[in-house]
């Protein structure tokens, strides 16, 4: 029998129909959608006279634009954004689609609540019309975001068509450092091999780090996939992940054993081939930090900020306009930087393994006077178990403000804002040119690093807590 | 949607490097449940001096409001254009601006499908070939796209591109892809009959419910919803 990966068995368990061009139309298991994208999916499949083959494998939030002030009304603060949240009521209820509404326990980034609702699993295949869907294949899901027409396809006939891929192993090896993170790796990766690298590609991620990784931190990893430009990422399903799934709401309650098994049996085999391959060795790994306008534009925070040069020595005009857009320069290092505000938050870094280990950070500090500090929980249930763990306290008297959950200031959408121009130590996953608020400076970073920059007011080195702490 | 066979314009320039879908148009731009109406927001960070505002006062420095750019409809950028979010925002605000042909080194994976989903045509060139159109053009240079035959041509250029079959029918024909595949539905329902029974925890959708007594729900009690 031939050698076949992850991405391959994932494929050919889902395939009704293989074309000459080598795509293949493929059964979707589930749709998971978003008042941003997903209202106007429903809208236009309303206006087409279509309907939805399987209603009840189709799972509704709001969360884009979601209010995320204490104690937060039913709305947004967007301006005139009450008509995606209105919309997309209205249709869920006409439609008969289950609906985590604002003042859902279950409300949540779609990406966080789709893992910890069960509603995303091993084998399936899951899209949204969000392009942090990858994310998912942390569980061993294929999993990919797709816009508002090829969501309304999914909706009335229950397939995708996807086109032939090629296949990227990236495989860690090496000892991940007690401050390493999986935000970490991912930006080096995008940093090392570009934006683009892995356009057309399935990437899965594999290795003794991976293996010892816990699964919130594989949901991280395969969240940034995209911004390494990948269709979707993998990990291949172990018993660890069995056991992050299994007796979740969503989750399969009959044919565990079965269900078990399959999971398992998804692992790429041995000899399989890949297009391409990357090692990294993670061992020697600095946090990582970006410094200007895409994921690609990290280094390590040891590391001066590079000069704006092509590999043929030509300038390079994306980078020198991303250096005068951060007001920074070519080498300089990125903890000589004051920060205005640090953002905890984002289907990247909002889970309650990622508070957790800020909340370790910030314990008996105090956020650095001048700095706004603010943390979004990536969920209704993350923001409730971490409060009854005592997280909302110590991030409270550190002086973060927190929240309710949502996307929030992951991206400005016209309501909250940072200040003008403010730079912003984040735990979100795109620093673009006025992402967080008009012209401000994101610097992605891990959690915990976000953290120690919010105590100290300038970006820091996370390997110097560790070292005074011992 | 209106079908491409051949397809004469006018190209503006931006060659950078991951122009993403937030620069296409911006999350607050998009301000209604709609697809139309976007062109306004096109690009505004860039476009508009005070976007951030919600002004319109346009930025003479930038390339679509130079007053050659007028009535451009063809767009040629660099690697990875329209990267980021999944935003189709982007391609139908390209779509009403007036653009009907991108040409970059590679696109966002979502973005490209987006574009054969709504009559724009993404065209792969490499990035030599881009650096001899963009040599060749200038702002008065017509550009002839013809999907028939897949080429281009500029000025003395002839240049060939590749597009996969199946998006090149869809293109030339203006067709909807939903009533192409239900073209294959008796194969979708045999398909899943049999997958019902291979996967039968998939389809369990009625045993998900917070009665499991294993939940992990930190909300036990929660109602469920769903239909």
């Amino acid at each position: 029998m031939t050698a076949t990966t992850l991405f391959d068995k994932l494929l050919q368990s889902h395939q009704i129909k293989q074309f000459d061009d080598g795509s293949s139309l493929v059964l979707i298991d589930r749709v998971m959608l978003h008042e941003r994208t997903g209202a106007l999916a429903l809208a236009n499949l309303v206006a087409d006279k279509r309907s939805i083959v399987e209603p009840a494998a189709v799972f509704c939030t709001i969360d884009h634009i979601a209010d995320t002030s204490p104690g937060r009304p039913m709305q947004t603060r967007m301006p005139g954004g009450e008509v995606f949240i209105e919309a997309m009521r209205k249709q869920t209820t006409d439609l008969g689609l289950t609906l985590f509404d604002i003042d859902d326990p279950r409300q949540g980034i779609v990406h966080v609540i789709a893992p910890e609702l069960g509603i995303a699993q091993p084998g399936i295949t899951l899209v949204c019309p969000d392009s942090h869907t990858c994310t998912l294949g942390g569980l061993g899901a294929l999993a990919w975001g797709i816009g508002s027409t090829d969501c309304e396809h999914a909706l009335a006939t229950k397939t995708l068509r996807v086109k032939a891929l090629k296949q990227l192993r990236i495989n860690l090896s090496g000892t991940q450092p007690p401050w390493l993170t999986a935000k970490d790796i991912i930006l080096h990766l995008i940093a090392t091999h570009s934006a683009s690298r892995a356009v057309g590609h399935v990437i899965e991620f594999c290795g003794p780090v991976i293996e010892s990784m816990e699964i919130e931190q594989r949901l991280t990893l395969c969240n940034m996939g995209v911004e390494m430009g990948a269709f979707t990422a993998l990990i291949a399903p172990d018993q660890k992940t069995v056991d992050y799934v299994l007796g979740r709401p969503y989750a399969p309650a009959n044919n565990t054993n079965e269900a078990t098994q399959h999971w398992l049996g998804l692992a790429t085999d041995d000899g399989a081939k890949f297009d391409s391959e990357i090692d990294m060795d993670v061992s020697a790994l600095a946090p990582a930090v970006t410094w200007g306008t895409s994921p690609e534009h990290a280094v390590g925070i040891d590391e001066a900020i590079p000069a704006p040069i092509k590999a043929n020595g030509d300038s390079d005009p994306t980078r020198l306009a991303a250096l005068a857009y951060m007001d920074v320069a070519a080498g300089q290092k990125l903890t000589d930087l004051a920060i205005d505000t640090a953002y905890i938050g984002s289907c990247t870094n909002a889970r309650l393994s990622d508070l957790r280990r800020a909340a370790l950070i910030l314990k008996n500090n105090k956020v650095a006077s001048g700095v706004k500090a603010i943390c979004v929980p990536g969920s209704t249930q993350v923001k409730t178990q971490a409060e009854a763990e005592g997280l909302d306290q110590v991030f409270m008297e550190a002086g973060f403000e927190w929240n309710e959950s949502g996307c929030a200031m992951c991206f400005y959408a016209g309501g909250d804002s940072f200040g003008d121009q403010e730079r912003v130590i984040s735990s979100t996953n795109r620093n673009f040119e006025g992402r967080q608020g008009p012209g401000s400076k994101t610097h992605l970073a891990s959690p915990e690093t976000v953290a120690l920059s919010a105590i100290n007011g300038t970006i820091s080195d996370l390997r110097l807590h560790f070292s005074n702490v011992g | 949607m209106k079908g491409i066979t051949r397809h004469s314009g006018k190209a503006v320039l931006m060659l950078t490097d991951n122009i993403n879908t937030d620069q296409i148009i911006p999350s607050r731009e998009m301000k209604s449940v709609s697809k139309v109406g976007l062109a306004d927001g096109l690009f505004a960070n860039l476009r508009y001096l005070d976007a951030s505002t919600g002004g319109r006062t346009p930025d003479p420095q930038f390339v679509l409001n130079k007053p050659t750019a007028k009535g451009a409809s063809i767009l040629i950028a660099k690697s990875n254009f329209g990267c980021g979010s999944s935003r189709e925002h982007a391609v139908w605000a390209l779509h009403e601006y007036g653009f009907r042909i991108i040409i970059a080194t590679s696109y966002g994976s979502i973005f490209f499908d987006n574009c054969i989903n709504n009559g724009i045509l993404p065209i792969v060139l490499d990035q030599g070939t881009i650096a001899r159109l963009t040599d060749a053009v200038n702002a008065d240079t017509e550009l002839v796209v013809d999907l028939q035959h897949c080429h281009l041509s500029a000025e003395h250029l002839k240049i060939k591109f590749n597009l996969n079959e199946d998006k090149r029918q869809m293109l030339l024909e203006g067709s909807n892809a939903i009533d192409l595949t239900l073209k294959h539905k008796q194969a979708i329902d045999q398909f899943l009959v049999h997958d019902k029974t291979a996967r039968p925890w998939v389809y369990d959708l009625s045993a998900a419910n917070s009665n499991n007594p294993t939940t992990k729900l930190h909300h036990p009690t929660c109602q469920e919803s769903q239909s």
